[in-house]
C-alpha cells in the first residue's frame, strides 16, 4: 500500500489542484463510476483553442481524485488538441504508482472527464444504453 | 427469525472447522488471510472440495441419460443433492427443489415464468430498499414491461423495514407480487419475514423471498415460512459458484410454463407439440451444473454436521465482538442496527476521511479481504446518502482475532490517510 497511497498522491486527494467552480467555463462534463461511487465534474474555460483554464469537483476515493488533480495541472494551457491526444497510458504513467485491473476505472475517471469536456460531449457515447440501473457483482 | 443471543463464548471448535478449509491457511501479502467476505462468496471445506473432485475423478457422466454405472452413480449423487437440500429446508418433497446457477437465476425464473403470465398492467409490486439489485432490476424490467407499478419500502434510521409503509402499500390495495429479502447482504438485518409472508398473503399477493444471505447462516423452514417461492446461491454456503435453488410447492411449479426450453426438461417431442418433463426437471433445461449440485449437497452435509444454530449463534457472538470495538474507533460509522437483535454478522462502516476502496485496499496489504461498494445495493446506499461502504462479513471459520485484525487494517488506513 506504502507503493499505491505515496506522499504525493495523498497531497492531490486532500489538496486538490484546480479545485472549485469556474465562472464562465465554456465547456463542462459529469461523468461517475457507479460501481464504487466516483464522482468528477470537469470545467474547462477554452479560449482559442487552448485549454485557459480548469476546475474539477469531485468525491471519490484517492486514486480518482488524485489523478483529476494531476491531470487538470496538465492540462492548463494546453492546445485542444493536445488535450484531446493524451491517452488513458499517459495517464496511468504519469500517476507513478501500481494500478490494479481494479482500480484502473477509478485512475482513468479524471481523463474520461477532460475528454468529454474537451470534445464538448454531454454524454458519454454509449453510455445512455447502460442508464438506469448499473450493474455490479456481490 | 433470529434467536436473540449475546453470546459470550463461541458454541464452536473453530480451530477444528478452520482446518478443514485449505485456503484458509494461505498468506497473502505475507500475513495470513482474513477472510471476511463471505456475504460476497465463502470458502469451500475439504469435503466439498472432495466430493467434487471424486465425481470427476471416479464416476463422471452426463445425468439421467446413460443406462451405465458412471452415469447412474453421478445421477444418483445429483438427485441425492436434491434431497438433501429438501430435508436442509424443510420442503415438503425434492420434487419442490429446482436447481439453478444461483439466487439472481433464481428470481429470474419466478419472474419470466410465473410474473409474465400473472402480474398484469395496473398490478401492484412491492419490494424494498434493502433488496440485492437481483430481487429488484428483474421486477422493475417486468413492470416496465407488462405496465405495473413498483412500490418501495423504505428503512428506519436503524436499517429496519418500516412496518407501517409495508401495511400500508398492502393495504393500498392492487399489491399482486411482493419481493422481499429475508436479509440484508448490505446491513445485515434480518427481516421479520415469516410475518411479512403471511401479511402480504392475508392480501392477496404471492410473495417471493431471496434466502441469498440467510439460508447459509440460519435455519431456513419454508414450510414454517410459507411464502410462495424462495431462492438462494449455493456459493455463499461453502458450495461451488453455479449452484442454488428456487424452493415453490409442487402445485405452483406445476401451473407455472418453463423458464428455458431445451433438452431434459421435455417429455415428448414432435414437429407440432411438445410436452413437459416432470417436476422439478420441467424447469432444468440443458446438462445442469450437476457437479456443482452434488458440491451443494456435501456442503448441506457439513453444514447440518456443524448445526445451523451454532453457526447463526457463533455469528452474532463474532457481530457482538466487533460492533464496540469499531464504535471505539474515532471517525467510523457503523450502518445499520447496532444490537445483535435479528441481524447476522454483516458490519457495514466507513472511515472519515478515507474512500471504501481505499480502505479495502489497505486492508489487503495488511491480509484482511473485505468488500468495499454499493454490494448491489445501490437503492440502500442512496436511502443512506453514501456511495458506498466498507463491509466486513463473518462466517463459521471466523475469530476474533480476525475481528481484532480488522480493527488493526482501520488504524493503518487511518495512519496512511492522516486522519
Amino acid at each position: 500500500m506504502d507503493d499505491m497511497y505515496r506522499d504525493y498522491i495523498l497531497d492531490h486527494y486532500k489538496n486538490p489542484r484546480n479545485s472549485g467552480d469556474l465562472p464562465g467555463a465554456t465547456n463542462t462534463y459529469h461523468d461517475t463510476n457507479p460501481l464504487c461511487g466516483d464522482e468528477i465534474t470537469m470545467a474547462l474555460l477554452i479560449e482559442d483553442d487552448k485549454v485557459k483554464d480548469v476546475r474539477f469537483k469531485g468525491r471519490g476515493c484517492a486514486i480518482s481524485q488524485a489523478s483529476a488533480s494531476i491531470l487538470t495541472e496538465e492540462i492548463k494551457g494546453k492546445s485542444l488538441d493536445e488535450v484531446k491526444a493524451i491517452d488513458r497510458q499517459h495517464v496511468l504513467e504519469n500517476l507513478g504508482i501500481p494500478i490494479s485491473p481494479a482500480r484502473t476505472k477509478c485512475a482513468l475517471l479524471g481523463l474520461k472527464t477532460v475528454k468529454g469536456a474537451a470534445w464538448g460531449l454531454s454524454e458519454w457515447p454509449g453510455d445512455a444504453n447502460t442508464a438506469g440501473i448499473a450493474s455490479g457483482k456481490e | 427469525m433470529a434467536v436473540s443471543v449475546r453470546a459470550a463464548a463461541t458454541p464452536l471448535d473453530v480451530g477444528r472447522i478452520r482446518a478443514d478449509f485449505p485456503i484458509l491457511s494461505r498468506k497473502v501479502h505475507g500475513k495470513p488471510v482474513a477472510y471476511l467476505d463471505n456475504a460476497a462468496t465463502s470458502q469451500k471445506p475439504r469435503q466439498v472440495i472432495d466430493a467434487m473432485s471424486r465425481v470427476f475423478e471416479d464416476h463422471n457422466a452426463n445425468i439421467h441419460r446413460g443406462v451405465y454405472e458412471f452415469s447412474e452413480t453421478t445421477t444418483a449423487e445429483f438427485e441425492g443433492a436434491r434431497e438433501k437440500v429438501a430435508r436442509f429446508l424443510n420442503a415438503a418433497s425434492a420434487r419442490e427443489i429446482v436447481f439453478v446457477r444461483n439466487a439472481t437465476e433464481g428470481v429470474n425464473l419466478v419472474a419470466y415464468s410465473w410474473g409474465r403470465d400473472n402480474i398484469k398492467a395496473g398490478d401492484r409490486i412491492v419490494s424494498t430498499v434493502l433488496e440485492h439489485h437481483s430481487n429488484f432490476v428483474p421486477w422493475q424490467q417486468l413492470a416496465k414491461d407488462v405496465g405495473a407499478e413498483i412500490v418501495m419500502i423504505d428503512i428506519d434510521d436503524d436499517g429496519r423495514l418500516r412496518r407501517d409503509q409495508f401495511t400500508a402499500a398492502l393495504k393500498g390495495g392492487r399489491v399482486k407480487f411482493v419481493a422481499i429479502t429475508y436479509t440484508s447482504n448490505g446491513l445485515g438485518v434480518v427481516l421479520p419475514a415469516k410475518e411479512l409472508v403471511a401479511e402480504a398473503k392475508a392480501a392477496g399477493a404471492t410473495v417471493l423471498v431471496d434466502a441469498a444471505q440467510a439460508v447459509p447462516h440460519q435455519k431456513v423452514d419454508v414450510r414454517d415460512l410459507g411464502a410462495d417461492f424462495l431462492v438462494f446461491s449455493g456459493h455463499k454456503m461453502l458450495a461451488p459458484p453455479g449452484s442454488g435453488a428456487v424452493w415453490a410447492p409442487e402445485a405452483t411449479f406445476e401451473r407455472m410454463r418453463p423458464f428455458l426450453y431445451g433438452g431434459d426438461m421435455i417429455m415428448k417431442v414432435s414437429v407440432e407439440k411438445t410436452t413437459w418433463n416432470e417436476l422439478p426437471w420441467k424447469f432444468e433445461a440443458g446438462t445442469s451444473s450437476y457437479v456443482d449440485a452434488i458440491g451443494l449437497g456435501a456442503a448441506v452435509d457439513y453444514l447440518e454436521a456443524v448445526g445451523m444454530d451454532k453457526i447463526h449463534e457463533h455469528e452474532l457472538f463474532l457481530t457482538g465482538y466487533v460492533l464496540p470495538r469499531l464504535e471505539d474507533v474515532p471517525g467510523v460509522t457503523i450502518y445499520g442496527p447496532k444490537t445483535l437483535d435479528d441481524r447476522v454478522g454483516v458490519v457495514s462502516f466507513n472511515v472519515e476521511g478515507v474512500h471504501p476502496h481505499d480502505v479495502a485496499q489497505i486492508f489487503d496489504r495488511e491480509g484482511v479481504c473485505v468488500r468495499a461498494g454499493h454490494h448491489c445495493n445501490q437503492l440502500l446506499m442512496a436511502k443512506l446518502d453514501v456511495p458506498a461502504t466498507t463491509r466486513a462479513s463473518f462466517y463459521l471459520y471466523n475469530t476474533t482475532e480476525e475481528c481484532d485484525r480488522l480493527i488493526g487494517a482501520i488504524q493503518a488506513a487511518k495512519k496512511v490517510f492522516g486522519v
